[in-house]
């Protein structure tokens, strides 16, 4: 901590910083508004499926970052999981040098177009930002900043590889592709090992790829910040289930000295009500993945998929949010939001209900299902749902929900996505009986260093987590990369120091075959 | 000096794991290689519309059981749908898939020839099959899902059982893997529609006979959702524990989609993590045969579409 801080404050005193500083008063840097991000007309964006946020232009991201008054104790930083060095890549962005920002993000967070789009920034560093603490004001745009200067160095064509120490030969595997793997991958890449990542599905990306829809972030930007890390040497199979195409003691054996499980959270959770099996009621999980990776949308695709006129999204979470908006944009005439709270308690981003909202999405809220209907094929064609109230706060702290007696009511649908949570993957967990799992049959690990009950073996991202965000998944995995490194670096010393100790060759003849 | 340092990285870095020196720079075959997998290497038309792939996949041939599935994806604009393994070679490196055109998919997958590559395969998927010593084994099949029930017909022989077959189709020319089953089974008993091969009948006919003329411990079916019902409401009158191998809609396979999910005993099961095998007595057929079905319409379009551009071509 200490060493952060004096490295925080000796990048301050830069003399391009203290310049920087002195040309603007503060004063006047605080009298700026916050810009609102450019958005693509909302008649026009939900019948497409073109990305929403258009991004900032370069005189409209000089004047963000002007904003921000550098301060000498940069709380943001804090409110960050991957630890940004948040100050000076926005400083670099008022001071022009776009290219050069872009190099400060990748120093900690390898996807950082991916987070300037998806990190819930308003609860992380713009929460802890001055302007949100101190002068409560709108906190500088740093996720708006981030995005642009992402997208500015990989549309100038001059995309930085970030730099690899020597390397070291010493092969790591990680499990899964998502975002917790991926920033695993590339700071262990970093260090110089060798990385390697196990996908059990045919595209690198994991929820990235399945679950968030194009509209909020492009695949190809996920692609090109995959490219980066090929580029740093890191492997990539996908079709491989580690636990099932080959287990862990087979990769042990093939020499890998570390495990970084990331496997998510791919079990989704139903409600257990009468009907919920009918034909047109999909998991939020099937729904996505038809339509995201399978791109059931398009006709020369093979997969199909049902979504009708009548669409019901049960659950207030993004992933609900981001059912809806893609049940809009494939045609659906009323595409509602039934969630059994009010709107206050979703747990969706408020930039998310904003856009639904305005994207002509309809919320029913403090509204649950009971039971759903079929016709005589077995389809879905309407359900009966109840009114709920709030009494009071629950475990989670949220007020929690009551059945209002006698307000039960029918609503049509010929499409039912659920989207109420989902439980971790069971595959890895099921064939190691020795690692300990908790009552949900999340993977337990050591906050610190993300290892598991077995040495080898850490964990992070929704596995452990049980279903959390995209960044909280990347810093797990920033994380188990510092964890690994430091297990192994032991081992090593281990049996360096074991070596020294050797005297004749049967000495190490025995070593080596134990 | 130079060999030694090279000597010495190969040391700590195939220390690590635990396993033994001489194994760790000696060998090289267990690399994975991220050249292009999944070749057919074989091809054989059992019938005009069921086709035997051999495919090299070693990993898979070295991992898999009785009971495992692979989902495949062919052409990147494909669906991904699941077939059960019919057989594995650990040595060439090869399983063998059975398929019968059915749709879309199935047509393009019968459409490759030798030499050419699956985009995708990936397993072994599902839970295998528990093998133990029972006694006497009856084991029912119908149409390709006699395929499925090849390996797992194996593992019960080897496991000490009497295993007495039963092959059913609706006619002699779609009867699949009789030499194969014929190898593995005390006992083959060959049961089509027509009578135009063994006898006349349906599974549950030939199930019967065996069941009234001996003592069965457990019966394992495998075949169309309708043919598995009948046999199982057999089974149950006589009160003989029976296994369903379930073949559902699948898209990822790992239990991240719920597209499979039966329900089986009031419960809802996931059949790509939760099976594909479950106690034939407790499963909702009708609701299976109902999601068999969610996307007929839409099939039955592409297929015309699909088989518009084939002609065409």
């Amino acid at each position: 901590m200490e060493s952060l801080l004096a490295y925080l404050k000796k990048e301050r005193e830069q003399e391009w910083r203290v310049e920087l500083r002195s040309k603007i008063k503060n004063k006047e840097r605080t009298s700026l508004e916050r810009l609102a991000m450019p958005e693509v007309d909302p008649d026009i964006r939900n019948k497409s499926y073109c990305e929403v946020n258009k991004g900032l232009t370069e005189e409209q991201a000089i004047h963000e970052a002007r904003r921000c008054i550098d301060c000498p104790s940069p709380t943001c930083i804090y409110g960050c999981p991957v630890g940004i060095n948040i100050p000076k890549f926005v400083k670099l962005i008022e001071a022009g040098e776009f290219l050069e920002s872009a190099k400060v993000l990748k120093e900690t967070n390898a996807l950082p177009a991916v987070c300037g789009r998806v990190c819930p920034q308003e609860a992380q560093c713009e929460k802890t930002c001055f302007y949100n603490e101190k002068l409560k004001k709108s906190p500088v745009a740093i996720g708006n900043l981030e995005r642009f200067a992402a997208d500015y160095e990989r549309n100038s064509g001059h995309i930085s590889v970030p730099e690899i120490s020597s390397h070291n030969g010493i092969k790591v595997a990680t499990i899964g592709s998502g975002p917790a793997s991926l920033a695993f991958a590339g700071d262990m890449a970093k260090m110089g090992y060798d990385v390697t990542v196990f996908e059990a599905l045919h595209e690198i990306g994991g929820v990235l790829k399945y679950g968030i829809p194009e509209f909020r972030l492009p695949n190809d930007i996920v692609d090109i910040e995959i490219e980066i890390l090929k580029k740093m040497g890191v492997h990539f199979f996908t079709n491989f289930i580690v636990g099932k195409t080959a287990t862990i003691d087979d990769l042990r054996k093939q020499g890998y000295a570390a495990f970084f499980v990331a496997s998510g959270a791919g079990l989704p959770n139903f409600m257990n009500i009468p009907g919920e099996n009918y034909i047109g009621i999909y998991s939020a999980n099937e729904y996505l993945t038809r339509i995201n990776l399978m791109k059931a949308a398009h006709d020369d695709y093979d997969t199909p998929v049902i979504s009708g006129k009548n669409v019901a999204v049960i659950g207030g979470g993004n992933t609900a949010m981001d059912s809806v908006r893609t049940a809009k944009r494939l045609g659906a005439k009323n595409a509602r939001i039934l969630y059994r709270r009010s709107i206050e308690e979703m747990p969706a981003r408020n930039e998310e209900i904003k856009h639904a909202q305005e994207e002509g999405i309809e919320f029913l809220n403090l509204t649950n299902p009971l039971e759903y209907y079929g016709d005589e094929n077995g389809r879905v064609k309407g359900m009966k749902v109840q009114k709920m109230e709030l009494g009071e706060p629950d475990d989670s702290g949220r007020r929690r929900p009551i059945p209002i007696k006698g307000s039960e009511y029918e609503i049509e649908a010929d499409t039912v996505v659920v989207s109420v949570g989902v439980s971790p993957n069971p595959l890895i967990p099921r064939n190691m009986p020795e690692l300990e799992v908790s009552a949900w049959g999340t993977i337990k690990v050591n906050q610190d260093t993300m290892q598991s009950s077995i040495p080898d073996i850490f964990a992070g991202g929704d596995i452990v987590r049980g279903g959390a965000t995209v960044i909280l998944a990347m810093g797990d995995g920033r994380k188990a990369a510092g964890g690994v490194d430091q297990y192994i670096k032991e081992k090593v010393r281990n049996i360096l120091s074991l070596i020294k100790e050797f005297k004749t060759i049967g000495d190490i003849l025995e070593f080596a075959t134990k | 000096m130079l060999l030694l340092f090279f000597n010495f990285r190969g040391l700590y870095q195939n220390i690590l794991p635990g396993s033994t020196l001489f194994w760790r720079i000696c060998s090289s075959e267990y690399q994975y290689q991220s050249c292009k997998m999944n070749k057919i290497v074989e091809k054989e038309y059992f019938s005009e519309a069921v086709v035997k792939l051999v495919i090299e996949a070693p990993e898979i041939a070295r991992s898999r059981k009785a009971g495992h599935f692979v989902i495949i994806r062919v052409g990147v604009k494909g669906e991904r749908f699941p077939l059960t393994i019919a057989e594995a070679d650990v040595e060439k490196g090869t399983i063998t898939l059975i398929a019968q055109k059915v749709g879309v998919s199935s047509i393009k997958l019968a459409n490759l020839e030798e030499g050419d590559y699956i985009t995708d395969v990936v397993g072994p998927l599902g839970k295998a099959t528990h093998v133990e010593k029972v006694g006497t084994v009856l084991a029912a099949g119908g149409g390709v899902g006699v395929a499925p029930m090849l390996p797992i017909v194996e593992a019960f022989k080897q496991a000490g059982n009497k295993v007495i077959t039963v092959l059913a189709a609706r006619t002699k020319k779609l009867i699949i893997l009789e030499e194969q089953m014929r190898k593995h089974s005390d006992e083959v008993v060959i049961m089509t529609d027509d009578g135009s091969y063994g006898k006349k009948g349906l599974v549950t006919h030939g199930m019967e006979e065996i069941i009234k003329r001996e003592k069965v411990n457990l019966a394992i079916t495998i075949g169309p959702a309708i043919m598995m019902k009948y046999a199982a409401l057999l089974t149950k009158k006589y009160k003989i524990k029976t296994l369903a191998s379930l073949n559902t809609i699948m898209v990822d396979g790992t239990g991240m989609c719920g597209a499979c999910r039966v329900s089986v005993g009031g419960k809802t099961k996931f059949v790509c993590v939760d099976g594909p095998e479950f106690d034939a007595h407790e499963i909702d057929y009708d609701e299976m045969l109902m999601r068999l079905n969610a996307y007929k319409d839409k099939e039955e379009k592409s297929y015309e579409q699909f088989i518009g551009k084939y002609r065409k071509a």
